[in-house]
Parts: structure tokens; sequence; C-alpha cells
């Protein structure tokens, strides 16, 4: 499925500041019985966003009106861990979020979300507190991501830190193209390896 | 350069090493269930491309199949379309499908390894974290997202960067009722969640040695919980013999040859690894989970730690205590228990259920426990009467019910009611993953066992005659 190309994005965020966030949380097995990619931004954390009965927690962030319509999610260390379901990625990516910043990613969950047009921005454990509270102080704090140049700034203080990323899923990135795109050039390639497999 | 046995097989399946980028890794072996396949098959379709190579696709329904009434239609009509989608797109593609009824049907982490399809040095992927459970045959096995798996099904590679590799060595002897599950519950609780992120892991010691290859299979299923893309354990005499003679393992000159290959795959005496650790057997008991993931885990004979010695920040570790609705200091020991989960793709297998007997014979389930017994297939439990295994199972007060993930995930109907705590055999104990509200304690076959018929948490140890 193609997504939108990412090159530099400025945008207030959501605070999370939770550790060990699981794909469970981030979209519940329930949601994925669907047979196409539908709805998974109505059910972007579900049993944190509603109560049993259907009615919004006022007190989430993902709910609260000064953060709406932010691109940018700041979450807390280990965050994507559990189930390898795309679902994850793909509910962060259909609730608007092109972006998701926290000091640890889990394996998975990282991987799923460059596959799917999210880039996921691994920094310091210090400058990750260092985001949240100035989200914390105002909410309409400003976060610059720069994918060609590999930095995340706060607007506010010009504060910034590198992050890492792989020429190849970078060049990804800012073309909207994925690995398929790759695979289907080099099918000959494949297919005499194939060729020499035992089994 | 001495090699690892991960280096072994990972660098047998580099097609070719991107610049700056991932390798791409050709994949021998492709699982698919109904929850992540359907979508992939779309955007399949949607590009105009087919199923490269479908002899080497597997197919089996099992995240959303009841476990009660299989011979009826699914009621639920989500489910049905998802299994319905499954059966179309294998049937148009020409992918071998079990499905619901299918005598070879089960979870697919254990209908692979029982049929022959799971080989030492192969690569094998899944839409579904718990595919790192093949890595107990000498093979790179993990979970891949749904962008994944329509690549295998396109191109039969994905693309990955080469984990780090991490050793866990385990020495020494297990003592009395202390289980394979224990033990990957112990080496979770002491590296955390993201413990062993970025690495793959090979377990290696006196402990693996002896274990089963169901028991390999069960610490390998709990990679993914430290974090790890997946885990393996060198193949042996016992590897082999397993295998051999299984439905789709290789025969006669295939045999030999594949042999020849599967003995050439250990680690060197002089490999490195990137990081290494070493657990001692006698240091672990019995464990039990007391939080909100799986790494929150101590010995069941020992009390709920206190936040200043929790490595996870205090706020979310109370966060944590708050939805198990459990305090600080508590003794786990005598907490009364609603529900019993014995199953999954981490112990559904035979030698689960025999644990799980070894307790129960002779002793009566507890009026305040609802128990679902869950067998990862219809091998099992097809090995389940054979042994006679049904019968204490039954004289017991227990009810058998039909293969599949079941409460583990609980996208059937086998949802643990919100509030209600479950002790369970199954590899997560997240919020709400077993039904919304509902709270886990992960634990062995024979914890479960214990505390089924005492209706509360049990040490085993303390009903196991010697």
């Amino acid at each position: 499925m193609a997504y939108d190309k990412f090159n530099v994005l400025t945008s207030t965020a959501y605070p999370l500041p939770i550790e060990n966030v699981d794909t469970d949380q981030i979209i519940p097995a329930r949601f994925l019985k669907a047979t196409e990619r539908v709805g998974f931004g109505d059910n972007f954390f579900r049993d944190w966003r509603y109560n049993q009965d259907g009615s919004p927690k006022a007190d989430f962030p993902l709910n609260k009106e000064i953060y709406a319509g932010s691109k940018i999610l700041v979450g807390g260390k280990n965050f994507g861990s559990g189930s390898s379901r795309e679902h994850a990625a793909w509910s962060v990516y259909d609730f608007g979020l092109r972006c998701v910043i926290s000091s640890f990613f889990a394996d998975i969950f990282r991987n799923n979300c460059l596959n799917v047009g999210v880039l996921p921005v691994q920094v310091t454990g210090v400058f990750a507190d260092k985001l949240f509270d100035a989200i914390m102080a105002d909410p309409k704090t400003e976060i610059k991501v720069d994918l060609p140049n590999q930095t995340v700034t706060l607007v506010a203080t010009g504060e910034s830190e590198p992050f890492e990323i792989n020429t190849y899923k970078k060049d990804n990135m800012l073309n909207g193209f994925d690995d398929i795109d790759y695979l289907k050039n080099i099918e000959d390639e494949i297919a005499a390896f194939a060729a020499t497999r035992p089994f | 350069m001495a090699n690892t046995l991960f280096d072994k097989v990972w660098d047998a399946h580099v097609v070719r090493k991107v610049k700056d980028g991932p390798d791409v890794l050709f994949i021998d072996r492709h699982f698919i269930h109904e929850v992540t396949s359907p979508v992939a098959f779309l955007g399949l379709e949607s590009r105009g491309n087919s199923v490269v190579y479908p002899e080497k696709t597997f197919a089996t329904a099992d995240h959303n199949t009841p476990t009660i009434n299989q011979h009826l239609p699914v009621e639920d009509p989500l489910s049905a379309n998802q299994l319905n989608a499954l059966e179309e797109n294998a049937k148009k593609y020409g992918i071998s499908h079990w499905g619901l009824g299918d005598k070879n049907n089960g979870i697919v982490h254990v209908v692979g390894p029982e049929n022959g399809i799971t080989l030492p040095g192969a690569t094998i992927v899944c839409g579904d974290s718990h595919t790192s459970t093949h890595g107990a045959f000498g093979a790179i096995a993990f979970g891949i997202g749904t962008s994944e798996v329509e690549m295998v099904l396109s191109t039969q590679c994905i693309m990955q960067p080469k984990p780090k590799s991490l050793r866990i060595n385990v020495n020494g002897k297990l003592g009395v009722g202390v289980t394979p599950k224990d033990v990957a519950l112990y080496i979770i609780s002491k590296l955390s969640t993201s413990g062993a992120t970025g690495y793959f892991v090979e377990y290696a010691g006196d402990v693996f040695k002896e274990m089963s290859m169901e028991g390999r299979m069960t610490v390998c299923n709990l990679s993914i919980e430290m974090g790890a893309r997946g885990g393996m354990i060198a193949p042996d005499e016992k590897t082999f013999h397993y295998i051999k003679g299984r439905a789709l393992a290789p025969k006669g000159e295939a045999w030999d040859k594949a042999m020849n290959y599967w003995q050439t795959l250990y680690t060197e005496d002089n490999a490195e690894f990137d990081a290494e650790v070493t657990f001692d057997a006698s240091d672990i008991e019995p464990m039990i989970t007391y939080g909100t993931n799986p790494g929150m885990g101590i010995g069941v004979t020992k009390s709920i730690p206190n936040s200043d010695d929790a490595d996870s920040g205090a706020k979310s570790y109370k966060k944590s205590l708050a939805y198990m609705n459990f305090d600080e200091g508590d003794a786990m020991l005598g907490k009364e228990i609603d529900f019993v989960f014995l199953g999954s793709c981490t112990n559904g297998r035979i030698e689960d259920f025999r644990a799980f007997c070894s307790i129960v014979e002779g002793r009566k389930k507890a009026n305040n426990v609802t128990a679902w017994l869950v067998p990862g297939s219809h091998k099992v439990v097809d090995q389940i009467k054979e042994e006679g295994l049904d019968k204490i199972i039954e004289n017991a007060g227990f009810v058998l019910r039909e293969p599949g993930c079941s409460a583990c995930l609980a996208m059937n109907d086998d949802k643990i009611p919100s509030g209600k705590l479950s002790v369970s055999t199954s590899n997560r104990n997240f919020e709400g993953r077993q039904g919304p509200g509902s709270r886990t304690l992960l634990a062995s076959p024979l914890v479960a066992a214990a505390s089924a018929v005492q209706g509360k948490v049990t040490d085993p140890r303390t009903l196991l005659t010697a």
C-alpha cells in the first residue's frame, strides 16, 4: 500500500510517558478480524482511550483537544513490544501520526513502522525526557523531525539530537518506496538463489 | 573467523547485501494464518503479483477458531470471514491449507514441527511473533509483519538487517517441579522484556542439552518476550530423532544429504557473541508473573517486589500493579483465582498435558475455578486419548476442548471476563490480553494444575509425589 513520503515534519506532539507499551494496547486483538485495512485509526489505543461503555477517557492524552491534529507521538521506553501485528503500525498511521519518538523501540514494531510510512525516531532517554517536559509545560510545543538531516529538534529552544536510520530505509521513506519494489527488481537473482536451496 | 550457529544459517540465506541497508534473506518455509495474511493477499493482488513458491507456504487456521463445536459453522461472522479468506486464498494460489476440521489442523507453531515442516538450518517466518518456537530445531525462525508476509508471498525473501548475537547459558541441573517454562520466565525476569532487543539468541548449556524437543520449543517460543527476534538451539540426536519419519520431513537420499548438512550446525569453540549471559539452574524455582508484562515474574514462593527495585519506572510499575489489583510486598501463594488456561503455542503440547495430569490425577478441580484445557493440535488430542490422559482429565472434573490459539489472545469466544484472575500457560499477561479487563498470571502447566485443584496460586512441589 502506498504511503505518504516523509521529508521534514514540524508538528505538536501527543505525550505518552508510559514504559513498555505493548501492541495489544496499541490495537487490541479483538480488532484484528478485518480482512481489509480499514478502521484501525478508530481503535488505536482503544481500551486506554475509551471506557467499557464507549465513553472517552478525558484524561488520556490522545483524547485531549489541546493536542488534536498532532502528527507526532512521543512514547515511553520499549514502545511497541509484544505481538508482531502490523495492525499496530497501521493504527498509528491511520490515526494520522507520521512519526513516533521514543528512547527505545521494540524490534518488530520498528520494522513494521518503516514498512508502512511511520518514521520511528529513537532518541536518548535524556532527550526524550526533555521532550516530555517541554510538552507538559506547553502543549503547543512544536517538534521538528528532519529526515534528510536525521535530526529531531525542539523548535522553541533549538535543542536538537541526531537519530539513526540506514541509507536504504531513509531513501525508501523519502520516496514512498517499499521493500517489495526493491525485491521485484531482483527477481532473477532470487530465482537463481532459490534453485540452490536443499529443502 | 569462527562462526556461531546463527551466522552459519543466516549467511547461507543471504541473496545479497544492500549497501548501508538490510540483507536480502531467502525464506525456506513460510507459515500463514487467517489474521495476518488477508491484507497481504490484497496487496499482492493490487500490485498484480502472484505467489512465487506456493510449495514453500503452509496455511493453518488457528487464531480465531472456536474450541467447541468445530463441526458447526463458525458463529462470529468476522471470524468466519477471515477463515474463509484464508481458504480461498490458499485455493487460488495452490497453497496447502489445514482449515478447521482438517486432521492436521492446529496452532501453527505446533503443527509445523509435528508434521516435519520445521527443519534445522532453515529460515522460517510467519506473521506471528511466536514463530521463534521453531528455533528449537536449529532453524532461524521469527515473526514478521503483514507487509513482510506480502514480501515473502511475492518474492520468497524479506529484507532484514542481521541481528546481533546473544548466547544465554543455563548450566547445572533443574530442581523438581521446575519446567522449561520456568527457565524461560526466569530468564525474562532477569533480562526484562527489552533486554534482548536487537539480538538473536542461542540457548546453550547443560539444561538445554538435557531438555526434550518440546521443552526447547517452549523456551525458544518465549524468546520474543525478552525482546529478541528469535532464539535457537543447536540440533543434536534428539532433534534428528524427532524429525525422522514425520510426514513432510526429507526421506531416503534427501534425508542422508540433510543429515550431513545438519551435523555442521553448531557454534564453533572460539566463535564470538556480541553479548553473553550465564545462569545457574539451581537458582530457578517454579515461576509466576504478577504484573502486565512477561518480565514481571518471580519464584512462586516469593513476594511482589517494591517499586524501588523495579527496572521499569516507578510510575509504570505502579500502573501495572494497580491494573492487577495487587500491592507491593504481596505473597503470590494463596491468591484466589477464577480461571486456569492450559494451552497455546507455548504450552499446548503432549508433554504439557502429561505434566498437568501428573498433578490433577486423583484430585478434583476446585469449585471456584473455570478451566479451559486446549490442546495445540488434533495430533495432540489423539495422543491425549491414546495415553488415557482424557480419562484423568475427566475424572478430575476438567473438560478437554478442541485445538486453537483460544484464550491466549482471546480472539475467539474464549475470553476471561473483566476483573477475573487466570493462571495461564500462555505467553503474555498484557492488560486485556485474555479479554478486556482480564488479569493474567503466566505459569507452567504444573503451577496451573496445582492452582486449578487448590483454587488458589499453589506451589506444585507441595503436590508432587516423589
